[in-house]
């Protein structure tokens, strides 16, 4: 635990709280808004809010992998699993995400659809290998980390003929959807999301580096940080952050130095551009439509796109309408806000996307914030 | 030449028929392996003799999968995890009935080895298996077996341990590391393919119960934090009580191994099962006798108090962070499953 428990001294936090405190200007709000799930989860994990002073507030952004992905889509996913024939495997925290009409892949499974979990997309191909009379789709979720990872199986599936094998793409593509909250114009003219700088991704930024944030960090005159997922790495983050905010600076500074570098990881991306090209549009949840914002599997590889094979289309998702997850995706309220938070969707009775992944913003309150969050529920009551 | 049988082949559907393959199967192996003259065979029921006092009695099923890995396997756990439930109700266990669901194609070495774990298990725990039962299910309809046990011990004289007995101010005991069972257990599954020298901690705990009882007779509550792991444990006892609790991350004991494998695979220890582990709420005045004298006993040797029990009527569980903040500690939901990003 040599090199992570280093990124987790509260000697260090502390000080580095008192430095936060002394350079914060006390006229002054700074709304950081941390993209990354990854960021939110150890944020209250550790409980850095409560190292920081009033007038730095963090929003949470869309960075959660199953949080973003529209019920349409989990859908699609949902109707496959419940095909004769087919196995769908995907990663674990997809499974108890509710999609239209309370349905979820771990209720396919309890019904007898064949659904996996599986670490890693390499076991997804072994699933293919060790069973030629199923069909194994890979349900693959997830921003530029896990892309990567699917082109391999992509790659080695075609290079063995493997018949019995397809992947059900759903990877999408963080610059874009940060560009969309910026711009999109409902969520300019709230004033509820006015955000002054951003924690950048950390994984996803090993894989594409530095440089894919430095449009918008002009463009839009906000400051980047690009920051690990440690606690004392978001400390960092947020210092350096507030800095350029009292200087009025706008750049991309990396304060993830061991492990980004300005354009990544080549090899990676020149994997995911063989396999992969930019799908015209997605829908997000929470966002809507952001144009070039996701990926499709190229026509080469077309024989293992599962929407094609099958010929999924994507039909109208039922979304709970009490449901602000939409809106807690895009940093338009809290958790809190929600009629439903801790009374009907709560981590075992999941309503929303939000409530179901470690990295999902409602999930967090509830499991670790709830202390706080208390006096404001009965307030609402 | 009889025992060599036992070597080869597999469970069939006749092994639960009720005829001759059943009784060669219970007297070969069962009667054979547990060893104790109230088990013959013969009788469709233990008729025992209990010392006087108040009777402890527990049942567990157990469908682990795999059935063997690091530092144990099915057989031991069905046989601790009773003796464990009767010894956290500050009881001394006594008797145990196994009752077994075989899967048609369960190879019978397997069987044999996993019988012999649990007649180890009952030897080193000072528990007889006095009845048992054996039915055969059909190919696909089990996962090679499923054993239930149940078990009756004696309390201890003047012993009033209970869920609703913690009071704010009480301490907070754990014997040892947390999450090495969990651990070991995925390590083993297909999916996860890491090397990891963690072993199961899988063991019999009446003697250390016995031993933190003698210590510290004043003992509000014992449980053993198996599966929701440590934070199912806390969040039923300050349900129960009614009460709010403060641990702190530093004191708590886990592994590094373990810890590792939580991170890499997005893990919280907290959440991760035990099955050789016991959690004690000790009144402050005898906190530090039951301390001693667990890390006295082999089981207890990383033993360390945690926490503190706090008046809170949101009935709250809460941790200091290493990081110098707060977090809750809640329930967990559904399967504790690893994170994607």
């Amino acid at each position: 635990m040599k090199y992570v428990e280093d990124f987790r001294d509260g000697r260090i936090a502390r000080q580095i709280a008192a430095q936060i405190a002394a350079e914060v200007q006390a006229d002054r709000q700074y709304r950081l808004m941390e993209f990354c799930g990854g960021h939110t989860h150890a944020i209250f994990r550790y409980g850095v809010k409560d190292l920081l002073p009033p007038n730095v507030r963090m929003i949470h952004g869309p960075g959660c992998p199953v949080c973003v992905l529209p019920i349409g889509r989990l859908d699609m996913a949902i109707e496959l699993a419940k095909r004769p024939g087919v196995t769908l495997c995907t990663y674990g925290d997809m499974l108890r995400v509710p999609g239209s009409r309370r349905q979820s892949l771990l209720k396919a499974r309890a019904e007898g659809a064949d659904v996996r979990m599986v670490a890693s997309t390499l076991d997804a191909l072994q699933l293919a290998r060790a069973n030629p009379e199923k069909h194994v789709v890979f349900f693959a979720i997830g921003f530029e980390t896990t892309t990567p990872p699917t082109a391999v199986a992509l790659k080695l599936a075609r290079a063995e003929r493997l018949e019995n094998f397809s992947v059900f793409c759903n990877h999408v593509l963080t610059p874009a959807a940060i560009t969309n909250i910026l711009e999109a114009p409902e969520i300019r003219a709230m004033e509820a999301v006015e955000i002054d700088g951003f924690l950048g991704p950390a994984h996803v930024s090993v894989v594409i580096g530095a440089q894919p944030y430095e449009f918008f960090a002009e463009e839009f005159a906000k400051p980047v940080v690009i920051a690990g997922f440690e606690p004392l790495d978001v400390m960092q983050s947020i210092l350096m952050l507030v800095r350029q905010i009292n200087e009025g600076r706008a750049e991309v500074e990396n304060q993830y130095i061991r492990a980004v570098t300005r354009h990544g990881n080549e090899t990676a991306k020149a994997l995911v551009a063989e396999v992969f090209e930019l799908a015209r549009n997605f829908e997000w949840r929470g966002l809507g439509d952001v144009p070039y914002s996701a990926f499709r599997i190229r026509d080469a590889y077309a024989d293992y796109d599962a929407e094609r094979r099958f010929g999924l289309s994507q039909g109208r998702a039922q979304e709970n309408k009490a449901c602000d997850c939409p809106k807690i995706l895009r940093g338009a309220a809290i958790p809190t806000d929600c009629k439903l938070f801790g009374k009907q969707c709560t981590p075992q009775t999941p309503l929303g996307s939000c409530m179901v992944s470690d990295e999902g913003a409602c999930a967090a309150y509830y499991k670790y914030g709830r202390r706080a969050a208390a006096p404001r529920m009965e307030a609402a009551e | 030449m009889k025992h060599a049988r036992w070597l080869e082949g597999v469970v069939e559907m006749g092994h639960g028929a009720g005829g001759r393959d059943m009784a060669d199967l219970i007297e070969g192996l069962f009667v054979a392996a547990f060893a104790n003259d109230t088990l013959t065979g013969e009788e469709d029921q233990a008729i025992l003799t209990l010392p006087p006092g108040r009777i402890a009695m527990s049942t567990d099923g157990f469908v682990v999968s795999p059935l063997f890995f690091p530092g144990g396997d099915i057989g031991a756990l069905a046989v601790n995890g009773t003796v464990n439930d009767i010894a956290m109700g500050g009881a001394d266990p006594k008797y145990l009935s196994a009752s077994f669901i075989l899967e048609e194609g369960l190879p019978l070495a397997d069987l044999r080895r996993i019988v012999a774990s649990m007649a180890e298990a009952a030897r080193a725990a000072g528990v007889q298996i006095v009845t048992g039962d054996t039915k055969v299910v059909e190919r696909g309809k089990g996962d090679g077996v499923f054993i239930t046990t149940a078990g009756v011990g004696v309390v201890r004289e003047g012993a009033r341990l209970s869920a609703r007995n913690v009071r704010a101010g009480d301490r907070i005991l754990v014997s040892g590391t947390m999450g090495d069972h969990g651990v070991a257990i995925m390590a083993s599954r297909a999916g996860f393919d890491f090397e990891t020298d963690i072993v199961s901690d899988c063991a019999a705990l009446n003697g250390l119960a016995a031993a933190i009882l003698d210590a510290a007779p004043g003992t509000r509550a014992m449980r053993d934090p198996t599966r929701g792991g440590l934070a199912a444990v806390l969040n039923e006892i300050a349900q129960a009580s009614g009460i709010g609790m403060t641990i702190r991350e530093a004191a708590l004991p886990v592994r590094p191994g373990v810890a590792g494998a939580c991170e890499i695979l997005g893990l919280d220890p907290l959440y991760v099962a035990n099955e050789g582990k016991l959690v004690a709420f000790l009144p402050p005045d005898e906190a530090e006798a039951a301390l001693a004298a667990a890390r006295a006993h082999p089981l207890g040797a990383d033993a360390a108090l945690i926490g503190v029990v706090t008046a809170d009527p949101d009935r709250f569980v809460e941790m200091e962070t290493l990081f110098g903040g707060r977090r809750m500690v809640d329930w967990i939901a559904g399967e504790q499953l690893p994170r994607i990003c």
